[in-house]
């Protein structure tokens, strides 16, 4: 296993997707999508879910995933992170860069991660499941990130039993995720929804078709400025196209075209004061020598809108969304060398506010 | 003086009298053969709490008690209170109480469409029917049912070994005299 010392800085490789990456094919949603992300849940036959579990079984658990194939996107090479017996910061690290989960990060029993190269694949073993698969990518692009996801999980399952009930699917630790297993979210910047006091639309919407809406790092954690991760939460009784279909060609595009309703009405109510507040904020962004994380995440969520509203020019949406990540207290402790108090996952600890505006200041260049 | 058991040297810790048609048989065992003829020893208390502990026993399998998973002993108070359920087979041994709540978490929906995995089903039964077996070893063990237990353990041999056996070997080599059905230990 290796230790994630050696994560790139700055944006995940899958995030860059340039021209001509084939995976940055569809951007048409990108003003208010900012990535899409598919998990799938999978336990192994005989043994006790997690939960239930020795450490001895769960080492055991490890050892059978480590053994098997993954083939798919770890074609061009996997890295194993033993995540016990990885430093606080560097588990930080993985989870800003949402590859493992928080519960992931803070957990003390036997576990691993699988990354691929790109960083676009992990597999989380021994988190609430035996196995976590999940994949990301940029904008909008469920139904391809679903079908690489099935192609993978059709390669493991040559190599691994799963757990599998003939009325309830694929079984779970928890008893509400059986079925599919499986999880398509989409992490959305909604910001003149929420300048509009509209974002209880959203609630109401999410709530009417069984959706849940979390916060920038997924479950359990809070919104960070004006993006939200919106997910599915049905997950027995529909097939895998099915729901995918679903979420990604009704459900998200209504959620955008709520947003893109905002803004153009705050364009129509006053198309000066929009420009006003971008550009403040990306005249904060590049002068301030103080910014805590949350002001950070508040002017960049303007600076976004008013990219994204073609207000401000020679910025692109991809560079304000590595921004977002660079921001992040573990992401910044690792580029300054700054030592963090990470206990509080990185809302806590040392003042890193100078270290954040000097990295953000240099990033206009 | 002290009474030695009757198939080692050792000191004995039980002591059974059992009187059957006018003949009085007396069995005298230390902890350790007590514990291989079916008695719960206490860890150190003495002889006068193993009655308390059969009865214990009895309860435990008493209808009335409540329902633990036969795999791994998880208990449905346990996973109302975690939210989590134990091991696959909990899915078997509670589907009744599970059905109405993941209808209720899944908007009404209550059978799986989609991917099936080819052989999974199969293999869940075989789970479940090797479980079984290795159940009734046990008791037919603790019951001195010498018998049946050589029928259940030829039956269990006949099964196979699972692909993916629990790393304790609970589900197919159960400790004969175990007093609880745990496929693993609880975290």
């Amino acid at each position: 296993m290796s230790n994630p010392d050696d994560s790139a800085r700055g944006a995940s490789p899958w995030q860059r997707g340039g021209a001509d990456d084939p995976r940055a094919h569809d951007d048409s949603c990108r003003d208010c999508v900012l990535s899409s992300r598919v998990r799938l849940a999978r336990n192994l036959v005989g043994f006790n879910f997690v939960n239930r579990s020795t450490p001895e079984q769960l080492s055991e658990v490890v050892h059978r995933v480590q053994a098997a194939r993954l083939g798919g996107p770890f074609e061009g090479g996997v890295r194993w992170v033993n995540v016990q017996a990885t430093a606080a910061l560097d588990r930080l690290m993985l989870f800003e860069r949402n590859l493992i989960s928080r519960p992931f990060v803070e957990a003390q029993h036997p576990r691993c991660v699988a990354i691929s190269t790109d960083e676009s694949t992990s597999v989380m073993v021994n988190e609430e499941d035996h196995l976590r698969l999940q994949m990301l990518a940029p904008g909008l692009q469920l139904r391809p990130l679903a079908a690489r996801m099935l192609e993978l999980d059709r390669t493991l399952e040559r190599s691994l039993e799963y757990a599998f009930h003939p009325r309830f699917g694929y079984l779970t630790a928890c008893p509400t995720n059986v079925g599919t297993g499986i999880r398509v979210s989409a992490m959305m910047h909604l910001p003149a929804l929420r300048l509009l006091e509209e974002l209880d639309k959203v609630q109401r919407a999410a709530k009417d078709m069984h959706l849940a809406v979390r916060g920038f790092h997924g479950e359990g954690t809070d919104a960070l400025g004006d993006f939200f991760q919106i997910s599915n939460q049905t997950t027995l009784g529909r097939t895998e196209e099915d729901l995918v279909e679903e979420f990604a060609e009704t459900i998200v595009p209504r959620f955008v075209e709520y947003e893109r309703a905002a803004r153009r009405a705050l364009l129509e109510r006053d198309r000066l004061a929009v420009d006003d507040r971008a550009h403040r904020s990306l005249g904060l962004l590049r002068s301030a020598r103080l910014l805590s994380l949350d002001e950070c995440i508040k002017h960049l969520s303007r600076v976004r809108l008013g990219v994204a509203l073609g207000r401000i020019e020679h910025v692109e949406l991809a560079h304000v969304d590595r921004l977002l990540l660079e921001a992040q207290p573990a992401h910044l402790a690792h580029a300054t060398g700054l030592s963090l108090g990470i206990a509080g996952l990185g809302s806590a600890g040392a003042d890193d506010r100078a270290a954040r505006a000097t990295a953000i200041r240099g990033a206009w260049r | 003086m002290e009474r030695t058991c009757d198939c080692c040297p050792n000191p004995a810790v039980v002591h059974e009298i059992v009187v059957r048609d006018g003949v009085k048989a007396e069995v005298h065992l230390c902890a350790e053969h007590a514990q291989e003829r079916g008695f719960l020893m206490p860890t150190s208390h003495g002889p006068a709490l193993i009655v308390g502990k059969l009865l214990e026993q009895a309860k435990a399998a008493a209808p009335r008690a409540p329902k633990a998973c036969a795999s791994c002993g998880t208990t449905m108070q346990q996973v109302r209170e975690t939210g989590l359920v134990g091991c696959p087979l909990c899915y078997r041994s509670f589907e009744q109480e599970l059905s109405p709540i993941i209808e209720r978490a899944q908007a009404g929906a209550c059978a799986h469409l989609g991917r099936h995995p080819a052989q999974a089903a199969e293999l869940v039964d075989r789970a479940a029917l090797r479980n079984r077996l290795a159940r009734e070893l046990r008791e037919a063990v603790a019951q001195e049912q010498y018998e049946r237990a050589a029928r259940l353990r030829d039956r269990l041999g006949e099964l196979g070994a699972p692909t993916a056996l629990a790393p304790n070997g609970a589900e197919v080599a159960p400790d004969p005299m175990g007093d609880e059905e745990r496929g693993g230990a609880p975290s």
